[in-house]
């Protein structure tokens, strides 16, 4: 096959034998999801015990729609934290996406699923304008996103007043296509005695698409490289400012899901909502051991994070303790995990 | 060395500005198949330039850029990848934080149906160049920041020639590896040779240079100092060429001037033994 200068080592097929000496624990380390599994299993231990509603299956389900709220939206922050930016607007984004969807079927009279439609379009457009505009000024996505974020606020505020001359959209519950829309957002169904919001279903569907796409498509390898190492990734011919596009239009695409699910839920979307949450889904995607520098991570870590975030905000009540203390817990988690994080990282990148 | 039908690669008088500074300016050089041109300069000799140009990462300027007999002008790596030319970084190399077989794939991943990766031909390929380059890795699933630094380099010339680079440019290879490491370095760099590459070498160290080269341009401050064939250039001259009989003289004499008269003696008579003959 070479004509090699020195004779190599003949190459064992096979596992080779200084594997051995790692363990199984070891390997397992390695993989980012492993801090916020235990965390989420030492988190499920305590509120079991200590709190004797959060075993019940209504309560249960609640800490599932909470966690599937925001486990959707961590799905497209964590892919686009692994390919190395922040999206600051992604919390607002999902008011306007809905705002837009109710807004626009209210105005013109339409069936609901034009205002779906509609949404989609704009608020990928969105992302695409958060993307484009990092691509051509090459200032910190924190930037891009965060001045994203002060504008969609004061748009979705501005907006609705004008159109409405009040805080909240006027409701679409009555008009054309509400109730199929609604089963597809925003209904209940039942499986095995659980009486699940569908968007658990959806939740899980996402984080299936998004591990398939990183583990296993050429994309996934793309992902990876632009938030390790844009440059040594476009010297290989990686389109790294296509990549970056696409996962802030990912980011708008969770957002304009997250939206509908508003939308069908309540009818009527209140614009000051969303401020804030960017923070959440971030965390999610962190506690879940996604990098702050990218390159690392996982979508069913960030997956994890979301349901650790969702037992916390949850077994909070269950526990009839004060919920002024969910935020410090939030806040003690993030730090932990990216404490864990960064030992990780250094243990990786030891050798160079 | 007598290969005379087209070159694989042609500079001619290529030159490269930044705004109203001039990193290189006219530089001549040319490769064949089966043979490795070393570029030796100091830092800022425009060593960098150059093989940005070669690589496709900037355009030149002036003069023309040749590929097999044909002129080119590349908008990006990916052209000059297109045209056999791969480049290796000595920091862009890889992404540390990446297996070894994902690192090895990048940008050229290999798929089945529906956009799916062959993950499986992708790994064992991994481990059988490596093997075959004589780099015998424990686990391609490990991040490649847990390989040495020559262990990258090798990964990454690899790599290039898996993908049928007809050249290969190197960018100082050697510069951040110890004496051993580097070793491992040069020993590919002969091995690519042997395969029938056309190696492009960059590098600020003549005595890494000389046992593997064919040719050597050396550059500084943008221009070409001398171009020559092996035969044409002893390991001596080059070192004098790249440290610079003259300079090493000026220094004496500002050593002379500051009182220090031994220090300058030993250096005007190493000078005096590194000096050129006129050519």
């Amino acid at each position: 096959m070479t004509h090699a200068v020195t004779e190599p080592p003949v190459a064992d097929p096979g596992p080779d034998e200084r594997l051995a000496r790692q363990s199984p624990l070891r390997r397992l380390l390695g993989r980012p999801e492993l801090g916020a599994l235990l965390g989420a299993v030492a988190l499920f231990v305590f509120f079991a015990i200590i709190a004797d509603a959060f075993l019940q299956t209504g309560s249960f389900s609640t800490v599932l729609y909470a966690s599937s709220t925001f486990g959707i939206m961590a799905v497209g922050v964590s892919l686009l934290m692994i390919g190395g930016e922040f999206d600051l607007s992604a919390g607002v984004m999902v008011t306007s996406a809905a705002l837009i969807a109710a807004l626009t079927a209210y105005q013109f009279t339409l069936n609901v699923w034009a205002g779906v439609v509609i949404s989609l379009v704009l608020t990928l457009a969105l992302g695409m304008i958060n993307g484009l505009l990092y691509n051509w000024t090459k200032l910190p996505s924190f930037i891009i996103t965060l001045a994203m974020f002060f504008m969609l606020a004061g748009l979705n505020l501005g907006v609705t007043k004008a159109l409405t001359g009040n805080v909240a959209s006027d409701s679409v519950r009555d008009m054309d296509g509400f109730d199929t829309a609604r089963a597809i957002f925003a209904s209940d169904i039942d499986v095995l005695g659980f009486r699940l919001k569908i968007t658990v279903f959806w939740w899980l569907l996402f984080v299936a698409i998004a591990t398939w796409i990183l583990l296993r498509t050429r994309i996934g390898n793309w992902i990876f490289a632009v938030g390790g190492s844009a440059d040594s990734a476009r010297a290989v011919g990686v389109p790294v400012a296509r990549v970056k596009i696409g996962l802030f239009m990912g980011v708008a695409f969770c957002a304009w899901f997250s939206g509908m699910h508003l939308v069908f839920a309540f009818a009527t979307i209140q614009s000051g909502e969303g401020v804030g949450n960017e923070f959440l889904y971030i965390i999610c995607a962190v506690i879940g051991g996604c990098l702050l520098t990218g390159g690392y991570g996982s979508a069913i870590g960030a997956a994890i994070g979301a349901f650790i975030f969702g037992m916390t905000n949850k077994g909070i009540v269950y526990a009839e303790w004060n919920p002024d203390w969910f935020r410090f817990f939030l806040g003690a988690m993030l730090l932990i995990a990216t404490v864990v994080n960064l030992i990780v990282r250094r243990r990786v990148e030891r050798a160079s | 060395m007598t290969a005379k039908n087209a070159p694989l690669i042609r500079l001619s008088g290529v030159g490269k500005n930044y705004g109203n500074i001039i990193a290189l300016r006219d530089v001549s050089l040319e490769t064949s198949a089966g043979e490795v041109t070393c570029v030796l300069g100091d830092n800022g000799a425009g060593k960098s330039t150059l093989i940005k140009v070669v690589a496709g990462l900037h355009r030149h300027d002036t003069g023309t850029y040749e590929v097999q007999g044909e002129q080119v002008a590349f908008n990006s790596p990916r052209d000059a990848l297109d045209r056999g030319i791969a480049t290796v970084y000595q920091d862009l190399a890889v992404v540390p934080l990446m297996p070894v077989w994902r690192n090895f794939f990048l940008g050229s991943e290999k798929r089945k149906g529906f956009g799916r990766m062959d993950v499986e031909f992708m790994r064992s390929t991994t481990h059988g160049e490596m093997a075959a380059m004589g780099i015998d890795l424990r686990d391609v699933n490990q991040p490649i920041g847990t390989l040495s630094g020559g262990e990258r380099q090798c990964v990454a010339i690899a790599r290039a020639v898996y993908f049928g680079a007809k050249a290969l440019v190197l960018d100082e290879p050697t510069a951040a590896l110890g004496v051993k490491q580097a070793g491992v370095v040069l020993r590919y760099i002969v091995q690519a040779r042997e395969r029938g590459l056309a190696v492009i070498f960059i590098t600020h160290n003549p005595h890494h240079a000389y046992p593997v080269g064919d040719r050597f341009l050396i550059l500084n401050r943008g221009q070409s100092l001398g171009y020559h064939t092996k035969d044409e250039i002893t390991r001596e001259e080059l070192t004098a060429l790249m440290a610079g009989g003259t300079e090493l003289e000026e220094l004496a004499h500002e050593l002379d001037a500051a009182g220090s008269s031994a220090a300058a003696d030993r250096l005007t008579k190493e000078a005096e033994s590194l000096r050129l003959p006129e050519d």
